[in-house]
Parts: structure tokens; C-alpha cells; sequence
């Protein structure tokens, strides 16, 4: 069975700090990263793999060149083959627009059991690819997945997180899944992985090698627009309470009371 | 396609807009901007120079618009019950629609829903779209999907708002690529522009450190998500009158189905819906300040939240965890225990209405987020708290 994972290559949040004259984000030196929640995919991936004893873990991204890097740690981690979609024509694309893109490389991989992402992108926070993909692959698909049961050769039985518990999904595959931090932990790459990743070719596919529109890539094929980007005001002032520990809970549940 | 495009007779190669760039896409190659592959033509740059160089490339010939009306609300229902987020998105929809001098529609899949339709036209709907079938009691990815695809591709509405809910979040998307529109996630602003008549959708990015106003100029229904707790929920008016549209069920081959619905937490973690979130972090040292944490919330009638430090120590269970690979989270009052305030953290809950700081380190950055501050020990403040509330 081929398990498609899709990541992203993002900015490492734990190094974006805020310029405090200029009230931006200083991205300045700033590493790029596979999105966390990407990684817990590749290992869930991986894991599957490993329980069926055969099949393919390809990971898929699309962004610009740079990406490679990601694709490249993944293999290090373990998965068999990686693809990039890059074209500036994909550039500037949304949650609909890189889906699209998306599908059409799953398309071109071929035959797939599971496609695995992440529940959502640590940069722009949406969330919406996995479904949209799913959608656009039309397969069925479960969100927030905090375990998978089981899986034999026609279906997969997940744990999908609730705001109050959860519920038990068994999808028909090929299927699509969005996996939470929960699920596993993923595996650091080992020496001979990184020398495989390498070593491995990275086939980069831009709209001349896909089944796409045009029109329906990138910023072209995106039907929402950012028409303005500002830093939240922060005029906060915090107010300290001083005393004891007594005096200080005396003052706060004080507050507290007008608040609730 | 447009683009931001560099006038070099006026451009200085100053690399201001390099700094104002949010997603790093600017070089400055031989003193000239250059705007590279990754821009996402958001514009922050262009306000950014002082020279007047940048500018957004005319757009091609516009297609045209699709008709459409309706200031539309999903109404997510789990066991029968309206979540708690619909009455919001009704609350802003009215208002929407009064700018946009349209009708408020809300959308209600479910079984025996027939009382909570009539509640939704006392909470400010004109009409419910009602789809009253056993099967659709809980709630299906690839059913209510259908069914709402449909009825958009049928009645055509303007906006359709949806709760930025596990549901919500999980059916938009679907419905978004179904249907061919954009959709905007986690708003936490909405507005209808005067002179363009487009709803301008304000939302978080970059873990709440930069604000992204979105349009979706050419496609219908303009789509979003919103935050729960974001907007006022409407006043009930029983006087209120409204039609209720029954629908028929779609027929659709399902791959997929619910084996089990599983309530498993305790009260204290429904962390989207509580107006209260008292949270803890490595401060809290062990599973036994995060008992003392419980009493805390419960005394003051919250949730317990918890930063991903105490989650991975295994103190506590995930769905606690707020931040950027837990839950963001926007209460009335956060109250963060032993939290130094990683931005990963802040991430998660800087947009709470009050943000109460107890921690021994006067530099943790958790202060610089919140509106009040105690220097001190939990294990003293803490204890100190609960008796002074009781």
C-alpha cells in the first residue's frame, strides 16, 4: 500500500520574534522547519508501514525550492520516495488553491491506500488543506485523528478528538487523515537514514508535469485574497500586585469578582 | 495573475519593506527590491515604503460575480443540542445582514430538531433550512457535507458562516472545495465594506503575532469560520417569526461511519466553550499542583488548561493543552499558573479577555500578555486564592 504523506516547510516559530520599533516579525536568520504537526504524520506513516510489513511512504509538498531540505529530513526519517510541486505559477497560493495542486501530485504518484497530514500548518494556522484535499481526491476523511485502531486491507478504524471525548471512524480507504500531537512520538532520523536522504533524488514537478489548470494554481486559482497584513496592537500594560502572598490573592480574587 | 510590482526608477533599495515583509519574501539584489517566489501579495510592504514603489499589479479582467443572498449560519448541533457558538454566529449574521439588507438563514441538520429550529428564529433567523432525518443525528463528514453542498448550490447564499469548531473545521473545507469558494479560518473579525459590499474576514496568522484581513472578491458564498467565544451570542426574542424550510436527505454512497461516540473527560476540559480557563506549567512541578490547579477552577467555575511543558510530562492529558500544538483558546479570563509564557503558549491564548500572570519569574514573558501580574509562589498564591474566593 503507498501512504502519501504531505508536509510543509515553515518558519521555526521558536525563533520569529517581534521587532518592537517597527511592530513586525523579524524572519531575519530564522530556520525553516518541517511543521511540527507534519512530523507526527511521517511517523505515523511509518508506523503503518512498519505493522502491514510492506508498502511505500512517499511525502509530497508543495512550496518553493528550499522545501527540498524538508523532504530531505523526512527521508531521512525513513520514508521510501519524496516529490516537490514547485512552480512559480503555484506561488501565493490558499487552502483551496494548494489543495488543488496537491491532488494533481497525488494523481501523478498513482495508486494510494492513505494520504496523512498534519491537522494543520504552524504558519497560517487554517487547517483546511487535509479536508480540502480530501475532498478534491474524493475519498473520505477524519480529522484531528488521535490513534488509528486499526487497519486491514479495505478500512481504517481512528480515534478522532472531540471537544468532549471522541469518536471511533472507520473510513473505506483510500482515505485521508489529519493527525494531532497525540498520537505518536516521532522518531529521530538514524545515521544511515541521513545518508540515504543524501544521497536520494528529489524529482521536482512544476504545471508542465501535473494534470492541472492553470487558472486553478496559485494565486490565480485562489479564491480568497490577503488585502491586509498588521501587527496586533500590544498596549497592554500589566498590572503587578505586590505583597504577600495573602495580600496578592486578596487583590486578584478582588478583581476577579468584577470580572466574573 | 497580479503581483507586487517594483517601480526601480523609484525604488532606493532601502530594504524597508525587506523588515515589514511578514513571510520573508523581499531581497535587496544591487539596490533594487526584489519580490520573490514566496509573496503572497499581501501587501504589508507596500504600505511600508516611503517612496511609493510598490504596488499591486492590476488584476486581470474580473469574471463576474454570482448572484447570491443571505447571511447564512451553520447550526452545529451535538446530541440534539445548538452549540453554544451558533447563537454567536446568528448575533454577527443579523448584523451582517442588516449592512447588507438581506435575510439571515441558519442551516440545521439533525433528528427531532423541530424545537431547536423554532429557537434559532428566536435567536434572530429568518428562516431555517431543516433537514429532520435519523441519520442525520450525529454528525458525518461526507453526509453533512453533501447535504450542505447542495443546499448552498441551490439557494445560493451570499456568506456562510460555520463555528471554528471539530465539526466546523472539519465540514467547511470539505464543502469550500465542493462548492468551488474560498474560505477564511478562525475569524476573529468580520465586517461588510460599504463601498465594495465584500465582507472583509479578519483572522490571527503566524500563531496570533500578525492579523490578515482576507476578501473572496469573485466566488460564492463567501466562507468562514469563526472563533467560539469571538462575537456576542443574540438576545432570544420568542415574539420573533420565521419560515422553516424542510429539506429533503441527499442520497450519497458512504465510505466512511461513526462506530462510537465516546464522552471521556471530565467537565473541566471543554476548553473552546469554557468562559474561564485556569491553566498550569512545569511551575506547577507534579500531577499533585495540578490537583491543587482543579481546585483553583472550580472554586472559580472554569476549565484546567495546561502549557505543552506539564502535557509532555504527563501531569496531565493532551486535549488540556493550549498553544500552538494544542488548542487556542479565547476566555473571558485566563489564569496561567507556573507558565513562563513560550510563544508557542501565548500562541495559543493571547487573545483571552483577561490574562491573569502567577509566576516567581519576574521576566517570564507571560507577563508582557497579561493584565494582571503576581511575583510569587503558586503554592502560596494559589492555596491563598481559593480560600479568598470560597
Amino acid at each position: 500500500m503507498q501512504i502519501i504523506v504531505c508536509l510543509k516547510q515553515v518558519p521555526d516559530t521558536t525563533e520569529v520574534r517581534i521587532n518592537p520599533e517597527t511592530n513586525t516579525l523579524m524572519r531575519e536568520g530564522v530556520a525553516s522547519v518541517i511543521n511540527p504537526f507534519d512530523m507526527y504524520a511521517i511517523e505515523e506513516a511509518l508506523r503503518i508501514k512498519e505493522s502491514l510489513g510492506e508498502g511505500e511512504v512517499t511525502v509530497l509538498s508543495m512550496g518553493p525550492p528550499q522545501a527540498e531540505a524538508s523532504l530531505r529530513e523526512a527521508l531521512s526519517m525513513g520514508a521510501d520516495k519524496a516529490v516537490l510541486l514547485s512552480d512559480r505559477a503555484f506561488a501565493g497560493a490558499d487552502s483551496l488553491a494548494t489543495a488543488y495542486t496537491l491532488a494533481a501530485g497525488v494523481a501523478k504518484l498513482g495508486e494510494f491506500g492513505l494520504v496523512i497530514c498534519g491537522k494543520q500548518a504552524i504558519d497560517g494556522d487554517t487547517a483546511q488543506v487535509g479536508p480540502s484535499l480530501a475532498e478534491q481526491l474524493d475519498v473520505p476523511h477524519a480529522t484531528y485523528v488521535r490513534k488509528v485502531q486499526s487497519l486491514e486491507d479495505n478500512k481504517i478504524v481512528v480515534e478522532r478528538m472531540t471537544e468532549d471525548g471522541y469518536e471511533v471512524i472507520e473510513l473505506a480507504l483510500p482515505a485521508l487523515i489529519t493527525v494531532l500531537k497525540d498520537i505518536n512520538q516521532p522518531r529521530l532520523p538514524s545515521l544511515k537514514g541521513k545518508m540515504r536522504a543524501k544521497k536520494a533524488e528529489i524529482p521536482v514537478w512544476g504545471k508542465e508535469d501535473l494534470d492541472v489548470d492553470e487558472k486553478l494554481c496559485g494565486l490565480a486559482g485562489s479564491p480568497t485574497q490577503v488585502v491586509k497584513i498588521f501587527t496586533p496592537e500590544r498596549t497592554r500594560e500589566c498590572r503587578l500586585i505586590e505583597g504577600s502572598a495573602e495580600e496578592q490573592a486578596k487583590v486578584l480574587a478582588s478583581e476577579l469578582k468584577k470580572i466574573i | 495573475m497580479g503581483g507586487i510590482k517594483v517601480d526601480l526608477d523609484l525604488c532606493t533599495g532601502c530594504s524597508v519593506c525587506a523588515d515589514h515583509c511578514p513571510f520573508g519574501a523581499i531581497e535587496v539584489k544591487d539596490d533594487k527590491a526584489v519580490i520573490t517566489d514566496i509573496c503572497t501579495i499581501c501587501g504589508a510592504c507596500i504600505d511600508s515604503c516611503s517612496f511609493g514603489a510598490l504596488s499591486r499589479e492590476a488584476e486581470e479582467a474580473a469574471s463576474p460575480v454570482p448572484d447570491s443572498s443571505g447571511v447564512w449560519v451553520f447550526a452545529e448541533q451535538i446530541g440534539g443540542a445548538i452549540a453554544p457558538v451558533v447563537y454567536e454566529l446568528l448575533g454577527e449574521a443579523r448584523k451582517l445582514a442588516e449592512s447588507t439588507g438581506s435575510e439571515v438563514g441558519a442551516v440545521l441538520f439533525g433528528s427531532s430538531m423541530q424545537d431547536a429550529a423554532n429557537d434559532l428564529i428566536a435567536y434572530g433567523a429568518d428562516r431555517v433550512y431543516l433537514l429532520d432525518d435519523a441519520i442525520f443525528a450525529d454528525y458525518h463528514d461526507e453526509l453533512y457535507a453533501a447535504a450542505l453542498a447542495d443546499l448552498i448550490q441551490e439557494e445560493k447564499p451570499e456568506i456562510m458562516l460555520l463555528g471554528a469548531t471539530t465539526i466546523g473545521r472539519s465540514l467547511a473545507p470539505r464543502v469550500a472545495a465542493r462548492v468551488g469558494t474560498g474560505l477564511t479560518a478562525d475569524c476573529t473579525g468580520l465586517a461588510v465594506n460599504p463601498e465594495t459590499g465584500l465582507l472583509e474576514q479578519t483572522r490571527p496568522a503566524f500563531g496570533g503575532n500578525i492579523m490578515a484581513t482576507i476578501i473572496c472578491p469573485r466566488h460564492r458564498p463567501q466562507m468562514a469560520t469563526v472563533r467560539p467565544k469571538v462575537f456576542q451570542a443574540a438576545p432570544k426574542d420568542p415574539a420573533r417569526k420565521g419560515e422553516i424550510v424542510n429539506l429533503k436527505s441527499p442520497e450519497v454512497a458512504l465510505r466512511s461511519r461513526l462506530l462510537e461516540r465516546v464522552r471521556e473527560q471530565a467537565e473541566n476540559v471543554n476548553l473552546d466553550e469554557a468562559d474561564i480557563i485556569v491553566a498550569g506549567g512545569r511551575g506547577l512541578a507534579d500531577e499533585k499542583g495540578f490537583k491543587l490547579l482543579s481546585e483553583l477552577a472550580e472554586a472559580l467555575g472554569g476549565a484546567v488548561g495546561a502549557s505543552r511543558a506539564a502535557v509532555d510530562a504527563g501531569w496531565i492529558s493532551y486535549p488540556h493543552q493550549v498553544g500552538q500544538t494544542g488548542k487556542t483558546v479565547s476566555p473571558k479570563l485566563y489564569i496561567a499558573c507556573g507558565i513562563s509564557g513560550a510563544i508557542q503558549h501565548l500562541a495559543g491564548m493571547q487573545s483571552a479577555e483577561t490574562i491573569v500572570a502567577i509566576n516567581k519569574n519576574p521576566d517570564a514573558p507571560i507577563f508582557q500578555v497579561a493584565h494582571y501580574g503576581i511575583v510569587g509562589d503558586v503554592f502560596e498564591v494559589i492555596p491563598a486564592l481559593i480560600r479568598e474566593l470560597k
